[in-house]
């Protein structure tokens, strides 16, 4: 049985459940991306310059997609298919030209040997046999080709980006999925490690995840939302740039160090506020802005805008991951439903300076800092994260058991840093961090600068489980949990059911050499004669499990089969022709 | 700014050590805790601090 060619889905259903008559609440698609820190393990091989960070990025992606054996036979990853990503795309509706942008932006052209067939009818290339050999052979083939992208069983990207692994969860629509799959991305960096330390001659790897060296670079983490397009962007800048400056009291991880060298002693709330240059703009390696307008929706983009959040902190932190996604999708909704209403929802507050507002806030541990606004007067952190909160508490859907748990937490959370920051410990990770560091730094009378306290704060991110601070603080039971290890393990080999990753992890997962790329929007599938068909996904909730379910579409079937489902599903809506 | 006093002025100022600010019971009983994750700490942590600080260093990324 031969597949057809060029099936394309109809488009179905609103982005987002309406919040008309039900009250705003956290669900939406969104996901959550991480550049991994990379070293040597052994601190003597590392030298002091970073030149090694590519090729040990490679290893680290190539280890676990070429030969974690969960992932699918030895030696064989599903491709990265880029589909219609264009990072220069600008959300202020221009574009800037090729030509004109500094290279780093150019992240689709990153060194891969393989960049994956885009043609619907082009004859899939050759498949690139790895070599007969042990794990070591393997390896070494992989660091020739550069092989830099792999789609994983959970509908993850794992890839090289720059100089860092990176991990790129699956599509999910609500903040405790978003934990989830955050966390397998942990997990997955760990067997990793696990992998390469267990071949013979492949050097041992560490992997971080932090935001910055303490030497002047930094890396991201960042959350993507997806959310009507018909808010115009000025609107969403004007509500997220005093937001953004300050949920880092509630989120940030916290960082030893003020200055992007850490060239003064102290301590910051944000491991990212001293990166950040701009209020609004499209790079994201240099000029960082607080609201970057890249803008590739990876679905209809007519109807669709990707929200592309670029000043979170990487987190260890569960409860932080949680939050920031449910209250940022909150505040989303709340423009969203103003647009749909004509009301206003959020609080009317505009900083004077977001950019230095970020900063002053983020150096200020004790909570007292305030930033001037436009029309007088000043704000604390506090103050505008209340405004926020009491403003979306009194709209929310509070029926929704995850809505009212994130405002919940939120207000709760903001009484305790009033009351004494020493309190949300459990809670807020630059309170965890920097109680450690004082009673470490109390009991040796050890000055801010000492190299034990810088060595703490970079090793709390260390994700080798034996090396992990973080994992220390867990086993002590001094910062809450939300998921077990065992829902984390699931979450490596599954994906969530919520989006159109359902599909693609399940295909990868049942047909790993019958899947030969997808991306974001696409899934390539090869039948057993040889014929192939690429499904575009305009919506990213064609392919979750209820859709799936609803079309009678197995992702699990044969490539064939599957292509047929798609097929019939989107017969009635090509029978209307306008 | 000085972080001697790294919560500053918040409303528990005049205690600014853990061990003073035991108005709270949650916080004494974390402090009871916290010379048992210190040792933890120093068991894993890095042994020459200095070298591994210095060694970690990354190209920028995003």
């Amino acid at each position: 049985m031969s597949i057809p060619d060029d099936v394309r889905t109809a488009p179905s259903g609103p982005a987002a459940p309406t919040s008309a008559m039900t009250g705003l609440r956290t669900q939406r698609v969104m996901g959550i991306e991480t550049e991994l820190g990379v070293l040597h393990a052994d601190v003597s091989a590392r030298g002091t310059e970073p030149t090694s960070s590519i090729a040990l990025s490679h290893l680290a992606v190539g280890a676990y997609a070429l030969l974690a054996p969960e992932e699918g036979p030895r030696g064989q990853r599903v491709r990265w298919d880029y589909g219609d990503e264009s990072p220069l795309r600008d959300a202020r509706g221009f574009e800037i030209q090729r030509a004109a942008a500094h290279p780093t932006q150019l992240t689709d052209e990153v060194s891969d040997a393989h960049l994956p067939s885009v043609d619907l009818d082009a004859p899939l290339r050759s498949p690139d046999s790895p070599p007969q050999g042990d794990d070591a052979a393997i390896l070494d083939w992989a660091s020739q080709r550069s092989i830099g992208n792999a789609v994983l069983r959970n509908g993850a990207r794992l890839y090289v980006d720059h100089a860092h692994p990176e991990y790129s969860s699956p599509e999910f629509t609500t903040a405790a999925e978003g934990v989830l799959w955050d966390r397998a991305g942990e997990r997955i960096a760990q067997r990793a490690m696990e992998i390469l330390e267990s071949i013979p001659g492949a050097p041992a790897i560490a992997l971080y995840k932090n935001n910055t060296d303490g030497k002047g670079a930094s890396y991201g983490t960042h959350e993507n939302f997806l959310l009507d397009r018909s808010v115009p962007f000025d609107r969403v800048v004007a509500a997220l740039l005093p937001f953004f400056a300050s949920r880092q009291i509630l989120v940030g991880a916290g960082r030893l160090g003020l200055g992007t060298r850490g060239q003064e002693p102290g301590f910051q709330i944000s491991s990212r506020a001293d990166f950040f240059e701009e209020q609004v703009g499209l790079e994201t390696t240099l000029n960082r802005p607080i609201i970057n307008t890249r803008d590739e929706p990876h679905s209809d983009a007519s109807r669709f805008r990707r929200l592309h959040v670029i000043i979170g902190d990487a987190n260890l932190m569960e409860t932080s991951t949680f939050l920031k996604l449910g209250m940022t999708s909150l505040v989303l909704a709340a423009l969203e439903e103003e647009q749909r209403t004509g009301e206003e929802i959020l609080p009317r507050i505009a900083l004077e300076d977001p950019v230095r507002a970020l900063r002053d806030f983020s150096h200020d541990p004790s909570l007292q800092a305030t930033a001037p606004a436009a029309g007088g007067g000043r704000l604390s952190a506090l103050q505008i994260q209340r405004a926020y909160a009491e403003a979306i508490r009194d709209r929310a859907d509070l029926r929704d058991p995850e809505t009212a748990e994130v405002i919940g937490t939120w207000i709760e959370l903001l009484d305790l840093l009033e009351e004494d920051p020493r309190l949300a410990g459990d809670r807020i990770e630059w309170v965890a961090k920097l109680s450690l560091l004082e009673s470490y730094r109390r009991r040796g009378g050890l000055e801010w600068d000492d190299a034990r306290l810088r060595a703490i704060d970079l090793q709390l991110s260390d994700l080798r489980p034996e090396r992990s601070l973080f994992a220390k603080l867990v086993a002590a039971g001094r910062v809450r949990t939300r998921v077990t290890p065992e829902e984390v393990e699931r979450a490596v080999l599954e994906p969530p059911r919520s989006t159109r990753a359902h599909l693609r992890g399940r295909a990868v997962a049942a047909h790993p050499t019958a899947v030969a790329s997808a991306g974001w929007d696409v899934l390539t599938l090869v039948a057993e004669d040889g014929a192939s068909a690429r499904i575009r996904l305009a919506d990213p909730r064609v392919g979750s499990a209820d859709w799936c379910a609803q079309h009678h579409v197995d992702p699990e079937a044969e490539p064939a089969e599957v292509v047929a489902a798609f097929r019939r599903a989107l017969e009635p809506a090509t029978e209307i022709t306008p | 700014m000085s972080q001697q006093s790294i919560y500053g002025s918040g409303p528990a100022e005049d205690s600014g050590d853990l061990e003073q600010s035991a108005g709270s019971g949650q916080v004494s009983a974390s402090v009871q805790g916290a010379d048992d994750i210190l040792e933890e700490i120093d068991l894993v942590l890095e042994e020459n601090s200095e070298a591994f600080v210095r060694s970690f260093v990354q190209k920028g990324g995003q």
